[in-house]
């Protein structure tokens, strides 16, 4: 080899270099170790298989596609399997709480340990991934998203009602939708800004929050009894028929602040709460309404209200 | 420890004979290739000793899964188990949760601390009889002295040509070698299932993946360490030999040569006068026993895994010669030094290290002990909800949520009293659970209870008031609280 002759060896190392040169600095060609370089040339051998075996190369610009190998390997399938296998595994659970609701409802589920921690377990899941959006991650709420933990409920808050508010939603698409409307008072221009801000006050009065006002009580009293009394009630404790917030509790949905209710009076809140009927099936509503139940202000049957009443008055939850 | 040289220089004129110590600190060279050690095999109380050591030791490594021990219905009946699927240590009648690791914490101090003693006392009898590295080479060794005869024959065998008997009696060594491997693997993942159902299920291919690869880890490990690494685990890659210079001390015994005894050393021909020199006569029986390829006379040494080969090996040659035995023997480099003065010798086994060691070793296994018998098997946790802090009911009420976990450690399934101490006025609910019913937990289970206090608003005095829940088991008597408190808002 013509090379050889041309071999530079470092004088302090005696390492040959690679010949290359930069201001006097010399490179050593220390090889790589034998076990590296055959690891690589094997790496390279594999990449090859693999390429035959499993999809690999992306089909050319402005083609659709790819080469998908010969082993036909999708992983979007295998997850689609891992989920299916994961829904069967679970089919007795959800079909035994499915049975127990049916049945007797959530006194069933509760008084079944096991079934008690698949529901809320099931439950907690599916809240995670949808409802908690809105509602946050404890249900605890926000301004505008009802807290699910407390005894206060627009709609009604037994197992039964609970479950068909899931189903049906709220001012949602559905034909069956638990729906009402608040009118917008000063938006559509149906009151005076004195007027609403009157009507605030007496609300405010009512709830305890402020000392009476003069306005509140003439102009406010009146307005309230014409135009709120029909939905929120002549004592303003609200109605579940219509979805119209008790005013006279602590809660809010829409803040206690003046200028909160005076919006809310100006506006009208339409919240809307999906059907969740059409994107779940009927099992994950079961286990979500038993959760959204059980995080602590669910109400009881009526059936079921009398006997806990009976024996612990301290549950008498939410009337 | 003790550094004086006492390298006695070589009587002249003495061929030295075909063993050398290959693995001596000032020959080998650090890059140098392993020079292989054929240790010669010795007759003698320290071997056979080493023998029944051995035979005890590998012993209780393979019965041991395989004792059985009751624990009642509801819990595994094997005496010693690693049972990482439901997070459980048995040990006889130890039972440990993962929570109380430090049960293993205080076994492994207090086995520190014994290891000191025993260091401060005898030297290293830890590395030379029990450690499990010189147990499996010392079996290893066995094995090829089986196939290939003793230390002259191996060492021709290995310069011999390819043969086909050579290649009989390595392929035989090599099959030998990695049935043992592949036994200590097996018998290593036994500690961690059920060992009757894993030897079937290993069998036919239904065990979980982790025994499989545990097996052929520990069969490499133990095939490459005993086999073919050996002395060289204790010289390069064990801690033990640096650190156990620090537990002894000039009065501690420890496999040496008795210098005063045996120096000038030379060639002794029968009938020769034992005047005026020593009673080493340089045979070198002892460097061709050590299977760590040193020479003992070249004093204490960081190699020397203290295996008292030697000691036999000399004995039987002090014999012969008919001199008295114990030219090399447990001895305290004190002692060689004493005599060398012409002082007697004295031996001191309370000592203020060894009382120091002994005496902590001792409060260590009183600490444990006592830890043990007062383990209770009720414990009780409680998580307060932090999402919501607390939640407002209708009539000014505050409600908190809380996770009870009540852990029954006992063996039956048992009914639970919970209570809750802080204020009077507290309304107490446990989810699924009726009113001033028991809670059951299964045997041997954790299980969590959804408990919800409420506080009417004319019985809320502060923001955050402290909460003890209670968990009392009628039957036993037996009782555990823990502390948490209550939110209620800023007011």
């Amino acid at each position: 080899m013509a090379e050889t002759d041309k071999k530079d060896i470092d004088a302090h190392t005696g390492v040959e270099t690679t010949g290359h040169e930069w201001d006097g600095i010399k490179e050593l060609n220390n090889p790589l170790p034998r076990w590296w370089l055959w690891v690589f040339y094997a790496s390279i051998v594999w990449s090859v298989i693999y390429m035959i075996f499993m999809p690999a190369i992306p089909a050319l610009p402005g083609m659709q596609g790819y080469t998908p190998g010969l082993r036909d390997h999708t992983e979007r399938e295998n997850v689609h399997n891992a989920l299916a296998d994961l829904q069967t595994a679970r089919e007795p659970q959800f079909e035994r709480l499915q049975q127990a609701a049916a049945e007797g409802g959530i006194e069933a589920i509760e008084a079944d340990p096991e079934l008690l921690r698949f529901a809320l377990a099931a439950g907690d899941s599916a809240f995670g991934d949808n409802c908690a959006t809105c509602h946050g991650e404890g249900g605890q709420g926000a301004i505008g998203y009802p807290n699910l933990n407390d005894d206060i409920w627009l709609w009604g808050g037994t197992f039964d009602e609970i479950r068909h508010t899931l189903e049906v939603g709220i001012r949602s698409d559905h034909p069956e939708a638990r729906y009402s409307q608040m009118p917008a008072y000063g938006a559509d221009g149906l009151l005076e800004r004195q007027e609403i801000n009157a009507v605030a006050d007496h609300v405010m009065t009512l709830a305890g929050l402020i000392e009476p006002t003069e306005a509140g009580e003439t102009t406010g009293a009146e307005i309230y009894e014409f135009q709120c009394a029909a939905c929120h009630g002549v004592d303003a404790t609200g109605d579940r028929m219509v979805g119209a917030p008790n005013l006279v509790d602590n809660y809010w949905l829409y803040g206690s602040e003046r200028e909160q209710i005076v919006n809310s009076i100006w506006r009208g809140p339409f919240g809307v709460m999906p059907n969740w009927g059409e994107r779940l099936n009927d099992p994950t509503i079961t286990a979500l309404a038993a959760y959204v139940y059980l995080l602590g202000g669910g109400e009881p049957d009526e059936f079921a209200e009398a006997a806990l009443l009976d024996r612990d008055p301290g549950g008498e939850a939410g009337q | 420890m003790n550094l004086i040289d006492r390298r006695p220089q070589m009587a002249p004129g003495i061929a030295r004979s075909d063993a050398e110590a290959v693995n001596d600190k000032d020959t080998r060279e650090l890059y140098q290739k392993r020079e292989p050690i054929y240790p010669k095999l010795v007759k003698g109380p320290f071997r056979r000793f080493k023998w029944i050591f051995m035979a005890l030791a590998l012993g209780l490594y393979y019965v041991l899964p395989f004792v059985r021990w009751d624990r009642g219905p509801n819990a595994p009946d094997q005496a010693v188990l690693v049972d990482f699927a439901n997070a459980r240590f048995y040990f006889f009648f130890i039972e440990i949760w993962p929570q109380e690791v430090y049960y293993i914490t205080g076994l492994l101090i207090l086995a520190a601390l014994l290891l000191f003693l025993a260091t401060a006392l005898f030297g290293r009898v830890w590395c030379g009889y029990a450690c499990p590295q010189t147990v499996w080479t010392d079996l290893f060794i066995a094995v090829e002295r089986f196939f290939e005869g003793d230390r002259n024959k191996r060492m021709k065998l290995d310069k011999a040509p390819r043969s086909f008997d050579k290649a009989r009696k390595k392929i035989s060594k090599h099959a030998v070698w990695l049935v043992i491997a592949a036994a200590t693997g097996g018998a290593w993942i036994l500690y961690f299932y059920d060992a009757f159902d894993l030897v079937e299920n290993f069998l036919t291919g239904e065990a979980a993946l982790t025994s499989y690869v545990f097996f052929v880890l520990l069969t490499f490990t133990t095939y490459t360490l005993a086999g073919t690494m050996r002395e060289q685990v204790c010289t390069y890659m064990c801690p033990w030999p640096r650190i156990q210079a620090a537990m002894t001390d000039r009065e501690a015994l420890n496999v040496a040569y008795r210098v005063d005894r045996g120096e000038p050393r030379g060639a002794h021909k029968a009938g020769d006068s034992w005047e005026g020199r020593g009673d080493c006569i340089d045979c070198k029986a002892c460097v061709a026993a050590c299977p760590m390829g040193i020479d003992i006379r070249n004093g204490p040494q960081l190699e020397c895994i203290g295996c008292a080969l030697c000691i036999d090996a000399c004995n039987d040659i002090m014999d012969k010669v008919g001199r008295p035995r114990g030219l090399i023997a447990y001895e305290t480099d004190d002692n060689i030094d004493r005599r060398l003065k012409g002082e007697t010798p004295r031996y001191r086994f309370i000592r203020v290290r060894t009382l120091y060691y002994g005496i902590t070793a001792l409060i260590v296994a009183g600490i444990m002990l006592a830890g043990l018998l007062n383990r209770t098997e009720l414990e009780l946790n409680a998580d307060r909800d932090r999402n919501p802090n607390y939640v407002m009911l209708s009539d000014g009420s505050v409600r908190n949520g809380y996770t009870v976990k009540v852990l029954n450690k006992a063996g039956t399934e048992r009914d639970f009293v919970l209570s809750v101490e802080g204020n009077p006025a507290f309304d107490v609910r446990v989810l699924g659970e009726e009113t001033g019913e028991t809670l059951t937990v299964d045997a041997d289970e954790t299980r969590d209870f959804r408990v919800f206090l409420t506080l009417p608003p004319g019985a809320i005095d502060s923001a955050s008031e402290p909460v003890t829940f209670v968990v009392e088991d009628p039957a036993s008597g037996e009782r555990a609280e823990t502390q948490t408190v209550f939110q209620a808002g800023g007011r």
